[in-house]
């Protein structure tokens, strides 16, 4: 059906005046990361003139580079840890056949309902008492396990046909080497899609690295931009801007690479 | 011969038995092999703070949070009678009333818009999910700006209009408004894009019948749109309730739970008590609250989950 | 040689309901070797239970006259074709042949020997690097095949592996399994629901229904001689003629309308029981002559295939069809003269189900020697 031209006049605007409001304090802030500070102060909403000069000066005055690599390491880290742990569950719960699965499957599905903030402090202790405050070990571990990856691989799995796993166990091929050389090739979509998701919440991590972090060497690139801006003067906006402009850049750039199959991905473990 | 095989075949009945029991343990070993990094990982980092959490909350503590007295429910007496515990969970709820609400209604808004067959709109559904990708911290930046008394973009518009400035994030009528408002922004990245997933998976047939009967866009909607979408809202529903009963970063970044505690959602709280007081067993009794809210939340969604939506 | 043994082998889900219930087989070696049933019948677990990837509830499974029945899959040298294939679907056509080999740790000489030769046979020299979602469903069903093959087990099970074809390619892959069979001296234990499979591939057929056989032999053996009303009615294209009877007067009076002459010396044996039910074959209701015309039956229904013309005619409440080879004009409606004898009926004990008395003659035309 074609949409007759007033309708879609009229679609348009609406989606135009909610593209615009939507990406408006994303726009402002971008574009304030190219203004002289003389031009924030005084309330400017065009700029006079751009410049790189506040992402020259947030680099040097904050070791913003060294958090950017400790939030990408930390971030795929965890990213491969959740893969690991969520597929060989996943297929724990699929393919293998054992006395009290369904039990363990309530279990992690019980996991679901603890929420994390609620635990913080006995595993700030513990993470403390292992001496793995202000270390990649401590950030990353306690994320690994992970009851949403599970499903969403689980619920990928399960469209595997079961005669693959029957002809491979005529064929003589072990568990572990059918979950290696049929399960993960077969299921590489969405173990990106989970990859992706991973990576984006390690990213954009705030409460732990907060807690787990208490100087500048693994500190990760959010809790960087608190510092920034508890730091600097107010009248330095343009350089906070151009921090939150580089933090934010590699979740986005990633997001519109993925979007589509993240969106299919994360339905499909919600719902099903 | 007859006896010999009768008899040898009375023995293979008895090894089957042994034979299935070592089969049936060796596959058990086997699934739980691939479930152990998960099951410990669990118990270290989850099923144990959980049961420590419970233990805390009985106890008062050193300023490292070894337990030293044993005080029975007093934590959960004091919190509740402190008027600031009070506050927050006003505020809490409050701002769950504020950013729920307003998160689904514009997002769902904009997933019906950006679900029209147009030119270009794949721009409009990235345009519409990316808050998504943007971190909490880097959020909360753009809107402090947006917020600043002086500076700020919202408050040169009111004076444009013609309208005094507003002390947003200091003035305590208007801080959790502002915390919310940047929070729905913050959130409708993920709801826009699990909901236009959710029409999208409506099946085109419906609405082409629809046409055929004449129906008009807004009869459709009605009565094809929003119910074929309601296993879809309700997730939705659920995971921004418990994600609102969560929020920290906001509060942390453009706060810091202030004005006069206008803010201090309860995570914040928790982490004020815990790591800026000190005060491990009453903060531990607060995380008990906070668990108890979102196990009720799941609870009640698995009750009606199973009566409403499709489980396929 | 005895291939496959099964002694008293039964299964139960839950431990009072029986899919299959005491079943006793054996199969020889070279033989192909049918399981037809309608779905449900247990046909399909009964071969996943040769297989090895169903337990054994009850009973002796043997292959090579070696008891089987803790063995996992791997270990009772066979090979499987399933329904949909299961070609791992990210692997190469070649890839797909050699996986069970690597991991069986065939020397990659001998392997790559072994594909050449299997491709060769099956046809698919020029498909090897494709994947499978890139070939046609009877190019997958051949890899299907090749990876059975290339194993080199002397007992092959196929589960409704055509059942996926249409009805062209079907009719061709029969006739390519069969030889392939042949040729490699392969036993065949093949599941079927489509009893044109059965009766053209199997050198055995055994009918299966509700967890029970029903009747076990060659496929002709089937057709002339069903064991009950069930192997009778699920034998044969279109289905056997059947109708309830009764001997009144030495006569055969079948659904209250048709009147047959009964040969007295049956009658004693025909009237033992009180439930009588006789069913005849479709080319077994002649075109009646001016001499031998026994009855004038009005037709319902005509369908004319080319070759041969199907006629429907209401006996009773039941709907019988005859088989006229060649091409008949006939309006529905007519009244066709037809010839009806109790040579060609075959007697079943309506309570039981059983076999009484089968058609005394076979028509030399299907029946010929050479």
């Amino acid at each position: 059906m074609t949409m007759p031209l007033h309708q879609k006049v009229i679609f348009y605007l609406l989606l135009s005046i909610s593209a615009i409001l939507i990406f408006a304090p994303a726009i402002i802030a971008f574009l304030m990361s190219f203004m002289p500070s003389q031009d924030i102060l005084t309330g400017k909403i065009i700029p006079t003139s751009l410049t790189l000069d506040n992402y020259v000066q947030v680099f040097d005055r904050s070791p913003l580079f060294n958090y950017l690599i400790n939030s990408f390491v930390v971030s795929v880290v965890i990213m491969l840890g959740q893969l690991v742990l969520a597929s060989l569950a996943a297929y724990a719960f699929v393919f293998l056949n054992f006395k009290g699965r369904d039990a363990l499957f309530f279990i992690f599905i019980a996991t679901m309902m603890v929420p994390f903030e609620a635990s913080i402090i006995p595993n700030f202790q513990t993470i403390r008492d292992m001496g793995w405050i202000d270390s990649y070990t401590g950030l990353s571990i306690p994320f690994f396990a992970m009851a949403f990856g599970t499903f969403l691989l689980r619920q990928n799995f399960k469209q595997i046909p079961k005669e693959l796993k029957e002809a491979s166990e005529i064929a003589g091929i072990g568990d572990f080497r059918f979950y290696l050389t049929v399960v993960l090739p077969v299921a590489k979509t969405s173990l990106v899609t989970l990859g992706v998701y991973g990576f984006l919440t390690s990213w954009n991590m705030y409460l732990w690295p907060l807690l787990a972090t208490t100087n500048d060497s693994v500190r990760t690139v959010q809790i960087g931009l608190r510092q920034l801006q508890s730091q600097e003067q107010l009248n330095e906006w343009g350089v906070i801007m151009a921090g939150a402009i580089i933090v934010v850049l590699p979740t986005l750039i990633l997001l519109f690479l993925g979007q589509n199959k993240l969106q299919k991905g994360l339905a499909e473990g919600a719902l099903k | 011969m007859n006896e010999m095989t009768i008899h040898r075949e009375s023995l293979a009945t008895v090894d089957f038995e042994k034979v299935k029991k070592r089969q049936r343990m060796g596959s058990f070993f086997k699934g739980i092999l691939f479930l152990l990094p998960s099951i410990v990982l669990f118990s270290v980092f989850l099923f144990y703070p959980m049961v420590r959490t419970i233990y805390l909350s009985f106890f008062l503590t050193d300023n490292s949070g070894v337990p030293t007295v044993f005080v029975g429910l007093d934590n959960f007496t004091n919190i509740f009678s402190s008027p600031i515990f009070q506050q927050s969970l006003q505020s809490t709820i409050l701002f769950v009333l504020y950013t729920v609400p307003g998160a689904i209604l514009i997002s769902l808004f904009l997933a019906v818009i950006a679900n029209e067959k147009l030119r270009g709109i794949g721009i409009f559904r990235t345009m519409f999910s990316s808050t998504m990708g943007i971190s909490v911290a880097a959020a909360s930046v753009f809107w402090m700006f947006l917020f600043h008394p002086t500076m700020g973009w919202l408050n040169q518009l009111l004076q444009v209009v013609g309208l005094d400035g507003i002390g947003w994030l200091t003035d305590p009528k208007w801080a959790l408004l502002s915390v919310s408002i940047s929070t729905v922004w913050m959130n409708i990245g993920f709801t826009f894009l699990i909901l236009l997933g959710g029409l999208q998976s409506i099946d085109s047939y419906l609405y082409e019948s629809a046409d055929i009967d004449g129906a008009g866009y807004f009869y459709k909607l009605r009565r094809i749109t929003i119910p074929m979408l309601s296993p879809t809202l309700f997730f939705v529903v659920t995971v921004t309730l418990i994600n609102a009963f969560q929020t920290f970063g906001q509060i942390d970044m453009l706060t810091r739970g202030g004005p006069q505690n206008e803010t201090n959602l309860i995570v914040y709280s928790i982490y004020q008590e815990a790591f800026m007081n000190y005060q491990y067993g009453t903060a531990s009794a607060q995380a008990i609250i906070l668990f108890l809210i979102i196990l009720v939340i799941t609870i009640v969604q698995f009750k009606l989950g199973e009566r409403k939506v499709h489980y396929q | 040689m005895k291939q496959v043994e099964l002694m008293d082998v039964s299964k139960a889900y839950e431990k009072q309901q029986y899919v299959l219930d005491e079943i006793n087989l054996s199969i020889e070696e070279g033989e192909f070797f049918v399981l037809v049933g309608p779905s449900g019948s247990g046909k399909s677990t009964l071969l996943r239970m040769i297989a090895g990837l169903e337990d054994i509830t009850d009973g002796t499974l043997k292959i090579n006259d070696k008891v089987v029945n803790h063995l996992p899959p791997k270990d009772r040298n066979l090979s499987m074709v399933f329904q949909n294939y299961a070609l791992y679907p990210h692997l190469t056509v070649e890839q797909n042949i050699l996986f069970g080999l690597n991991a069986k740790k065939v020397n990659k000489k001998e392997q790559q020997k072994r594909l050449k030769e299997t491709a060769e046979m099956m046809g698919l020299r020029n498909y090897l690097k494709r994947k499978p979602k890139q070939l046609s469903g009877g190019q997958r069903q051949r890899v299907a095949l090749a990876r059975s093959v290339v194993s080199e087990s002397p007992l092959c099970l196929m589960d409704e592996p055509l059942s996926n074809l249409d009805a062209k390619l079907r009719a061709h892959m029969r006739i390519e399994i069969r030889r392939l069979q042949k040729r490699l001296g392969l036993t065949m234990v093949y599941v079927t629901h489509d009893q044109v499979e059965a009766m053209t591939m199997g050198d055995r057929i055994m009918v299966l229904d509700n967890g029970k056989i029903q009747q076990v032999g060659e496929p002709i053996t089937l057709y002339n001689e069903p064991a009950n009303l069930f192997v009778a009615s699920f034998i044969g294209s279109p289905k056997m003629n059947m109708g309830n009877a009764a001997i009144i007067d030495q006569k055969l009076v079948i659904e209250g309308v048709l009147k047959i002459p009964v040969d007295p010396a049956d009658v004693a044996t025909l009237t033992k029981n009180n439930g009588l039910t006789v069913g005849i074959r479709a080319e077994h209701i002649f075109q009646g002559t001016s001499e031998n015309t026994t009855h004038e039956l009005e037709v319902i229904n005509v369908e004319q295939l080319g070759n041969e013309t199907l006629l429907t005619f209401e006996i009773g409440k039941e709907l019988w069809t005859a088989k006229w080879l060649g091409q008949w004009r006939v309006d529905v409606g007519d009244k066709v003269p037809v010839h009806i004898s109790t040579k060609n009926i075959s007697f079943f004990d309506t309570e039981s189900g059983q076999l009484m008395k089968p058609a005394s003659i076979i028509n030399e035309q299907e029946v010929v020697a050479i």
